[in-house]
């Protein structure tokens, strides 16, 4: 297997804080690999060295074989990215803004029409999609998100926390449509503090906690592991804390 | 720069233009609204007063003498003198109905004056002057008034009171009849309209780039192969467009609220010139607006830094010319009112100049304003 993202003593430091710290971690290509930890572990900020928003305090990191500090422009051609805060024109509708992506990344007009066409099939927008997202429901704009980082069917998928608001349909349906990706021989790195997102999507697990990566394996090998019928009990035990308060 | 990234995002930027009720406002309804009042509300208010009539005066001569006539001409509290160094400007406010006749009073007038003090009995010594008068042929009160009136103060001044007609060494020249085009308050107004119409761009600019920064869109653009150019050059052309539609509701609002243009189809590619020049300096000033502002709602506050001078120093508000040629918009209005008022060529040194001068100034603002937002505004 070849690795689409290599990820060499990479630190990132925001004054006193280490969001990042040492990370070391090889992504393969064609793998679903879920970023796991609780608020403030660090996911986003991995996601944001990695898709070259932020320039890490120390330590390199490729992404399908291009240099994040130096080939920045390359990386970008390759990636998708779907924001854990959904970004998007409300006075633009879903398809609009769904093809300006598309657009930004200069696909050719014909398939740009065709894909939107699929995507908007695929994530259930279509009644929906010519009308401004200013007017969508939280669900919805997740939706749109998620289709907007996906419209140029990127070789690497960075989606960060992409089922949150979303109902228990439409995250089955994203669920779907990520499996599908790998199908297709597509990385996907996912951050998420779902449980069951991470159990049933994942090929393989890092879980988070202060930036640093305390585990890493398949979601099953690490239940056996732990002797643990999920992976909130795994990360009880490795942190002795719950991944989110609120569960 | 990439053609298909740029055309999207202007395409985009037009949308939120038309799409959003307050930029559409902002954008055409306001100075449409505008136009269409100032055209009710001065459209019928000339612009000199009634009562008395202003004599631009051209004072050839500066001796004691031609002062006393002046001086004589004011007291019989109808003319009002107003000194005038050149004749061009004299004939041009005649023309645009602002004083109601023009002077000259030549050389030699004093020693004519001189003359005939020294020597009243002998005409032959007098060497004669002729006073040049041209009028508003427009005012049946202007053209039977203000020639007796000259004639009147001009008696007094070489007589003393209560003369009748003696001979006199100085004539008054047969008064040249000038057509004037009576303009309103309204016609004075709407070059500054063209500028008032597009300086608010720099508020919708700064508010484009806070929001977008503030909802984290510019990151997401952030992660695509698209370059700052690319997001600039969308912006600036975007905005030329609107300013383009700007122009044309100006055009055509004031058409119909009867303001008339001099300048023909010169006069228009001037106005549509200089205008733009001006959108571009203030898509500048939009981002340095947007640079120093931290969120939507201050760039709105902070962008007036920008917006009120342009529009009290340089739209149709009077404002003194030593402080207001500091403000982008000075040289729209200006040019224009040259043009469209008074009938300038659209080739003339002045309106080169000002055209020069306000695209040096609006690149320069353009240049700062992408350089500073580019390494401050992007955090
Ligand atoms: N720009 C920044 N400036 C200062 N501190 C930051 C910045 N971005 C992130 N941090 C800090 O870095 C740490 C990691 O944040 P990050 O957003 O990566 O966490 P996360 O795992 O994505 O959390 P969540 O599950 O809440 O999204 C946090 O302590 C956060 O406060
Ligand atoms: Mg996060």
């Amino acid at each position: 297997m070849i690795d689409a993202i290599k990820i060499k003593g990479l630190v990132k430091r925001f004054g006193d804080i280490t969001a990042v710290d040492d990370l070391n971690l090889n992504i393969m290509k064609g793998e679903i690999f879920g970023l796991l930890g609780p608020n403030g572990a660090g996911k986003t900020t991995i996601i944001n060295i990695l898709s070259g928003l932020l320039e890490p305090t120390s330590g390199s990191a490729e992404v399908a074989g291009y240099d994040i500090k130096t080939q920045s422009m390359d990386v970008k051609g390759l990636i998708g990215v779907c924001p854990q805060h959904s970004a998007y024109y409300k006075y633009l509708t879903g398809r609009e803004n769904i093809e300006l992506f598309g657009d930004l990344h200069g696909m050719p007009k014909k398939l740009l029409r065709e894909r939107t066409e699929y995507l908007l099939e695929n994530i259930a927008l279509m009644e929906m999609a010519d009308r401004k997202t200013g007017n969508y429901s939280g669900g919805m704009i997740r939706r749109v998100n998620l289709a907007m980082a996906l419209i140029h069917d990127p070789e690497i998928a960075f989606l960060d926390e992409p089922t949150v608001a979303m109902d228990p349909q439409s995250r089955r349906a994203t669920w779907d449509f990520i499996r599908d990706f790998r199908k297709r021989e597509k990385t996907v790195i996912l951050t998420t503090h779902y449980i069951e997102e991470a159990e049933n999507l994942a090929d393989r697990v890092g879980i988070i906690d202060h930036g640093k990566l305390i585990a890493l394996d398949t979601p099953c090998s690490l239940m056996d592991k732990h002797g643990h019928e999920n992976l909130e009990d795994v990360f009880i035990t490795l942190t002795g804390r719950k991944i989110r308060e609120d569960v | 720069m990439k053609a298909q990234r740029v055309q999207a995002l202007t395409k985009k930027e037009l949308l939120r233009v038309i799409r959003e009720p307050a930029n559409l406002f902002l954008v055409f309804l306001f100075p449409l609204i505008l136009t269409l009042a100032f055209g009710v509300a001065f459209g019928a208010i000339g612009t000199g007063g009634d009562i008395q009539y202003s004599v631009a005066v051209i004072d050839l001569d500066s001796t004691s003498w031609s002062e006393g006539l002046v001086a004589e001409l004011y007291n019989s509290g109808v003319l009002v003198p107003t000194p005038y160094t050149d004749a061009v400007t004299a004939h041009s406010d005649l023309q645009q109905g602002r004083v109601s006749a023009v002077l000259t009073i030549p050389k030699g007038f004093g020693d004519s004056v001189e003359a005939f003090t020294a020597n009243p009995g002998n005409p032959s010594a007098w060497p004669v002057s002729t006073l040049e008068l041209s009028l508003d042929q427009g005012s049946m009160i202007v053209s039977s008034v203000v020639p007796s009136m000259i004639q009147q103060a001009l008696s007094v001044s070489l007589y003393g009171e209560e003369a009748l007609s003696p001979p006199s060494p100085v004539k008054i020249g047969a008064p040249l009849m000038v057509e004037s085009v009576k303009l309103t308050q309204f016609d004075i107004m709407v070059p500054g309209m063209f500028s008032y119409a597009v300086i608010f761009l720099t508020m919708i600019v700064s508010q484009v780039f806070t929001e977008e920064r503030q909802q984290g869109i510019l990151k997401r653009i952030a992660v695509t192969p698209t370059t700052a150019s690319d997001i600039f050059g969308a912006q600036i052309i975007a905005n030329l467009l609107t300013g383009v539609v700007q122009i044309m509701v100006v055009f055509v609002a004031s058409y119909v609220m009867g303001f008339r243009p001099l300048g023909g189809i010169g006069g228009v590619l001037t106005a549509f010139t200089i205008t733009l020049l001006l959108v571009l300096c203030n898509v500048g000033f939009g981002l340095i607006t947007a640079t120093l502002a931290k969120s939507s709602g201050a760039a709105t506050g902070l962008s007036f830094i920008f917006i009120l001078p342009q529009m009290l120093l340089g739209s149709f508000v009077p404002a003194p010319e030593s402080v207001a040629r500091f403000v982008p918009s000075y040289y729209v209005t200006k040019t224009l009112t040259n043009v469209f008022l008074r009938g300038a060529d659209v080739l003339s040194q002045s309106t080169i100049l000002n055209i020069g001068i306000l695209a040096v100034y609006s690149l320069s603002v353009i240049a700062l304003g992408v350089v500073l937002y580019s390494r401050y505004g992007n955090r």
